[in-house]
């Protein structure tokens, strides 16, 4: 799988965006982020590893202290691959809308 | 009857993009049927390549020749009804194997063409992507929390 298809994968899941969300306030232990959720601990925890094969997040090294980090640089992949999309159409139609104009007025 | 582009979410897979033309709906439909037309609005004011066999089961190719590098597309024919109706997959070689499918519609009223785009994706992950990063303003609330977030971060 390419990455922006981990990246889509890992954003299809609510609770993985609750996460994410949670990231963006500051680092936090599996613990502080299983907190709020109705889920086991390992449910959160296969969520992290989902999150961490796609880029999302980082995790500390210490073993017992394993903070996750949100890492940003793949969202902005993602969101800059969906603005190009939809500045595309918007440009593309601008252009079909000028270029009918103008035919019509030469015929 | 909205002049701009407005994109909402009818359903699971798909993306709808609406946009109101001030011309005739057999001109809409030549513009997107004929490559002479093609070549002069489908490349954004930039020099186009055009490879197309207008007819079911043809394919298209187009090589946009932008500022910022060259961007291919490409896709089959899968359904033509002059001048109402266009059904065609849309592949963006920078993305290969995202392959989604189009569905543009055409009706005129009072000399005016209102273009109905759904594209169609093949995964609900995919879309989600699209949705997740805030481009559309019918998303579901699930959906607010990280266009929010996004929005944070650029």
């Amino acid at each position: 799988m390419d990455r922006l298809s981990e990246v889509f994968g890992a954003l299809a899941d609510p609770t993985r965006r609750a996460i994410l969300a949670r990231l963006a306030e500051g680092e936090a232990t599996v613990n502080q982020i299983a907190e709020p959720f109705p889920i086991s601990l390992q449910a959160v925890s296969k969520h992290l590893k989902v999150l961490e094969k796609a880029g999302l997040i980082t995790r500390g090294k210490e073993a017992q202290w394993r903070p996750c980090r949100l890492d940003a640089a793949p969202l902005r992949e993602v969101a800059n691959w969906v603005t190009t999309y939809q500045r595309f159409w918007e440009e593309r139609y601008d252009e079909l809308g000028a270029y009918l104009k103008q035919i019509q007025k030469e015929n | 009857m909205p002049n701009n582009l407005t994109v909402t979410t009818p359903s699971d897979l798909e993306v709808k993009m609406v946009r109101v033309f001030d011309a005739p709906k057999a001109l809409v439909f030549a513009a997107h049927a004929e490559p002479e037309h093609v070549k002069h609005w489908w490349g954004r004011g930039n020099p186009l390549d055009v490879e197309m066999d207008f007819r079911v089961g043809g394919n298209w190719r187009f090589v946009e020749h932008a500022p910022d590098g060259d961007w291919a597309f490409r896709g089959e024919y899968r359904d033509i009804q002059a001048p109402d109706r266009i059904v065609q997959t849309f592949e963006f070689e920078g993305m290969p194997g995202h392959i989604c499918e189009e569905t543009l519609e055409l009706t005129e009223e009072g000399g005016k063409t209102t273009v109905t785009s759904v594209t169609r994706f093949d995964t609900k992950e995919e879309r989600d992507g699209m949705i997740a990063s805030g481009m559309s303003e019918g998303a579901g609330q699930s959906y607010d929390a990280l266009a929010d977030y996004l929005a944070k971060l650029s």
